[in-house]
């Protein structure tokens, strides 16, 4: 226990609702594994050797290890895009639109400084993609502060538009004539690479996601911006008593998210591809918002949740090698994952064991006239 | 009435049956919803059920609905003692009750949402059949409506007596209508209603009639009963009671008049000396502090809920605003507490242009009390701490280099203001939302009035809360008010309005329509004001008996 507080009730209350803060999601990622399960088995593998495979894949060894964490990297930055909208309470599934343009938008600059110093390249790149893919984001945010446009919608409509963009600028303008069967754009050249993390075969990018969600962390947990913003996706009637700045703050929110997004496609650009293709539209945008939603929207869970879906995308090629199934089996399971969380996500309140004691009288007892209002609504 | 014989809707069988509520009692926590409310409603009768916001009308009707199940009391119907479980259950008994909100489903005609309501439906439904049968229903109706119409090319009023005509045709002999007429024009109202009371008339149902409009009580009901705080303060016939006399009865200024027998009226509580305490104390009252000049605001669905509202409250006064629900007082509340944009108008505080913006209101030291302040002044899923600290969070006291909150600061003051006004919470982390209504006022209280207040808006500060509570909100308002605080406040409650205030402004239809005197407020004449009947009041009555 680690409650050892005199307000006894209310420690415990506040540890329970930690311990079902987490319990929920591990319920989901079991119930996914289970059905992972037969999934394979009726797919003809030996279920027990998928899970072993997988495991040594993503966590068995220090290759593989260092596989998950590279592909960990822009995941964690692609769940800011959803986690930090989600603080002020939207649902933004447009990480695959901001990272994409973020990538483009970074080899557009790294070309434009040609043969300037490296560092000074990749400030400009990391900055072109933070505020292409910030202003990408943001642009959702003011639809639906100002306009009232649905943020899930119309962020998801933008990740159609973001990469038909992206597709006709590296496969019109911008296409390298050297690279014939896979359009790219030409190489950002081998000095403006980000490299590896001394003593690792990972690149900065990891730092860079490590980084931002502990950033995220603070800004939304220990600063008054954050206290801001949490007013506002808890009550925006409240925030707008205390005149707070909702829309501005909806906005910047968005644009940080966008940002983080942007820069997950500088760092893919910079560390993996050297090039911007079409090899950058592999759906961690997507993924994100999975891990997003695993980790609660919160900042800091979304680490070890990166690691743990970053570990699942690793295990895909062992998957095909040793046990013959298709590469795209482990995306049947990140589908899997995403449903159960989706679903177990209603569990949460219900499951009778955190449920506080005292809250069934002292909710029956506020305001009659507002039950009144919803029982008569249904 | 001749009828042919049809599937749906047999001949009726005699008069509709006694509907009998017999001492209902209905708690909600330890808030007191209904206190032993008796409720007759004789056969053919329409029988309005009169009362605030919050006085308990809909949770007696819910327990007679089925809704909700009463924790003392009898229901009977007819000769045979119910206890509805469930609106269908009531339905079955020949209950039905007409809801505020549409039940119609739009993209349907009437004649499928006649046929959807019922609730046995067959697996495939023959409509040459059902067609025929409505043909015949619709014969013996005393309305006709299109059948054949999709229900969104209604008007409102033609859906509400399509609603009506649904519990018709679900034979419900005793039909409950909730302010059947909020969305009514007033002669879509009339229509509706005039028509309800002809079929009460003609002996096919009895009608009750829950609704807070004098003229719809005098115009079309027989009876009525007059609920306050969820207690019966009133009954009689419509024809022995004035409206000033129901508006006495329903606000509570009943006290002082004495239109009905002591009987007939609940044992209000004698306020103490101090309760009464309005601070018409010469000098203290300064100078104007908040100036509204010609407000205009439109309501969520684009009608205009505020049609030039003028006023002025000065340092050390209370202006109580006395309306009743939808005159604009909500929506005059939320302008200035910034949840609603104003279309015209300006308001100043101090002598500077107020926006509600955190910077100005924090320069002018505006606070605001809004009602039901867990869903328009708190975060139910925060803290209390962090509720308290909704104001002041980014304050330099409570940050670090400019952007870095001290949670042990805010801690600190909620700690301290948990103390100073007894708010009863577990811990002060522990969610608002888990309070009961109470101490989330009383949360909100210490919160609005810490530091220097200018200005106070309060709206309905004490609804739904228990007598002690209410008490000590009042004293805090007074002493901010002591403290220079111009306190506007806005209340449904005339006894609130009269304990407390030093002027009292009515409010009608979005106009300021009446200043009562400052010594000497008549609570009759008010009331008729807030009715809508103050052109009818005469010129000898006003000053009668200051």
């Amino acid at each position: 226990m680690t409650s050892t507080r005199p307000a006894a009730g209310d420690g415990a209350g506040r540890f329970s609702a930690s311990v079902e803060a987490a319990a929920v999601p591990l319920l989901g990622l079991a119930v996914s594994f289970a059905l992972f399960g037969v999934f394979v088995a009726v797919a003809g593998a030996n279920v027990g050797d998928v899970y072993y495979q997988m495991v040594r894949g993503s966590f068995g060894s220090w290759f593989s290890f260092q596989n998950t964490l590279v592909r960990a990297a822009p995941l964690m930055l692609t769940a800011l895009c959803t986690a930090l909208p989600a603080q002020v309470g939207l649902v933004v599934i447009g990480g695959e639109g901001a990272l994409v343009l973020g990538a483009l938008a970074s080899v557009i600059a790294a070309h434009a400084l040609g043969g300037a110093n490296p560092w000074v390249v990749l400030f400009a790149m990391a900055g072109a993609g933070c505020v292409v893919g910030g202003a990408w984001i943001a642009a959702v945010g003011a639809l639906r502060t100002l306009r009232g446009a649905n943020e899930t919608i119309s962020s998801l409509l933008l990740n159609y538009i973001a990469i038909g963009v992206f597709k006709h600028v590296v496969e019109g303008p911008l296409r390298d004539p050297a690279s014939l069967n896979k359009p790219s754009t030409r190489p950002i050249g081998e000095a403006n690479a980000l490299g590896a993390i001394p003593g690792l075969d990972v690149h900065w990018g990891l730092v860079y996601g490590l980084i931002g969600c502990l950033a995220a962390y603070v800004l939304m947990r220990r600063s008054a911006f954050g206290f801001a913003a949490k007013v506002i996706g808890g009550n925006a009637r409240a925030a707008q008593l205390g005149g707070l700045a909702v829309s501005k703050i909806v906005i910047v929110t968005c644009a940080l998210g966008g940002a983080a997004a942007g820069l997950a496609g500088m760092a893919e650009v910079a560390a993996v591809h050297g090039t911007a293709n079409a090899s950058i539209i592999v759906g961690y945008g997507y993924t994100g918002i999975l891990v997003a939603f695993l980790a609660r929207q919160h900042p800091l869970a979304i680490v070890p949740v990166a690691v743990l879906i970053g570990g699942v995308g690793a295990s895909g090629g062992l998957l095909q090698r040793a046990e013959h199934l298709p590469d795209a089996t482990v995306n049947v399971l990140q589908g899997i994952l995403f449903v159960v969380i989706l679903a177990i996500e209603t569990l949460r309140g219900r499951l009778a064991t955190f449920l506080p004691r005292a809250r069934v009288t002292s909710e029956s007892a506020p305001n009659p006239a507002a039950k009144a209002a919803c029982s008569k609504a249904a | 009435m001749s009828a042919v014989p049809s599937p749906v809707a047999p001949p009726r069988r005699g008069s509709p049956p006694l509907l009998e509520a017999d001492r209902l009692s209905k708690r909600f926590g330890n808030f007191l919803a209904l206190d032993d409310v008796s409720l007759r409603v004789e056969p053919g009768r329409v029988h309005a059920l009169l009362g605030e916001n919050g006085a308990g009308k809909s949770t007696l009707v819910k327990c007679i609905m089925g809704y909700l199940t009463p924790d003392a009391g009898r229901i009977r119907l007819g000769d045979r003692e119910v206890l509805p479980k469930s609106p269908r259950h009531a339905q079955s008994l020949g209950i039905g009750m007409v809801y505020q909100h549409f039940t119609l489903v739009p993209n349907m005609t009437v004649r499928e949402n006649l046929v959807l309501s019922r609730p046995r439906l067959p697996f495939v439904v023959d409509w040459a059949t059902e067609r025929a049968a409505l043909a015949s229903f619709l014969a013996r109706m005393p309305f006709q409506v299109d059948l054949e119409a999709p229900v969104r090319s209604l008007s409102a009023g033609e859906k509400q007596k399509i609603e009506i005509l649904k519990q018709l045709y679900l034979e419900s002999r005793v039909v409950i209508l909730d302010e059947p007429t909020s969305v009514l024009t007033p002669a879509e109202a009339d229509h509706v209603l005039s028509m309800l009371h002809q079929m009460a008339r003609a002996g096919e149902i009895s009608v009750v009639l829950i609704t807070h409009k004098f003229r719809e009580v005098t115009q079309f009901a027989d009876e009525v009963t007059v609920l306050r705080r969820g207690r019966k303060v009133g009954h009689g016939g419509v024809g022995d009671l004035t409206p000033s006399a129901m508006a006495d009865m329903m606000m509570g200024g009943a006290s002082k008049s004495s239109s009905l027998p002591p009987s007939a009226r609940s044992s209000e509580h004698e306020a103490p000396a101090d309760e009464r305490d309005r601070g018409t104390d010469e000098g203290a009252i300064g100078h104007a502090r908040v100036l509204i000049d010609d407000l205009h605001a439109e309501d969520d669905l684009g009608v205009p809920a505020l049609r030039g509202v003028t006023l002025e409250v000065r340092s050390g006064e209370i202006v109580g605003v006395a309306a009743i629900a939808g005159n604009g007082q909500e929506e005059l509340v939320e302008v200035l507490a910034g949840q609603r944009m104003k279309t015209a108008g300006t308001v100043t505080v101090s002598g500077a242009e107020y926006e509600p913006k955190r910077a100005i209101m924090r320069a002018l030291n505006v606070r605001c009390l809004p009602e039901e302040p867990l869903r328009n002044a708190c975060v139910p899923t925060m803290s209390v701490a962090d509720n308290m600290a909704l104001r002041v969070f980014d304050e330099p006291r409570y940050t670090a280099m400019g952007w870095l909150l001290s949670r042990k600061k805010i801690a600190q003051t909620a700690t301290t203001l948990v103390g100073e006004y007894g708010i009863r919470a577990p811990s002060i982390h522990t969610p608002i939302g888990r309070l009961s209504g109470g101490n989330v006022q009383r949360a909100v209280l210490a919160r609005e009035l810490e530091g220097k207040v200018d200005v106070l808006i309060a709206a309905n500060p004490c609804m739904g809360l228990d007598f002690a509570a209410v008490a000590e909100i009042h004293a805090r308002i007074r002493a901010a008010r002591d403290r220079g605080a111009a306190v506007l406040l806005v209340s449904a409650d005339l006894d609130e309005i009269l304990a407390l205030a030093t002027r009292i402004l009515v409010m009608s239809e979005g106009r300021i329509v009446y200043e009562a005197p400052l010594e000497g407020a008549e609570p009759a004449v008010i009331g008729k004001y807030m009715a809508g009947h103050g052109a009818h009041v005469a010129p000898d009555e006003r000053h009668a008996s200051s």
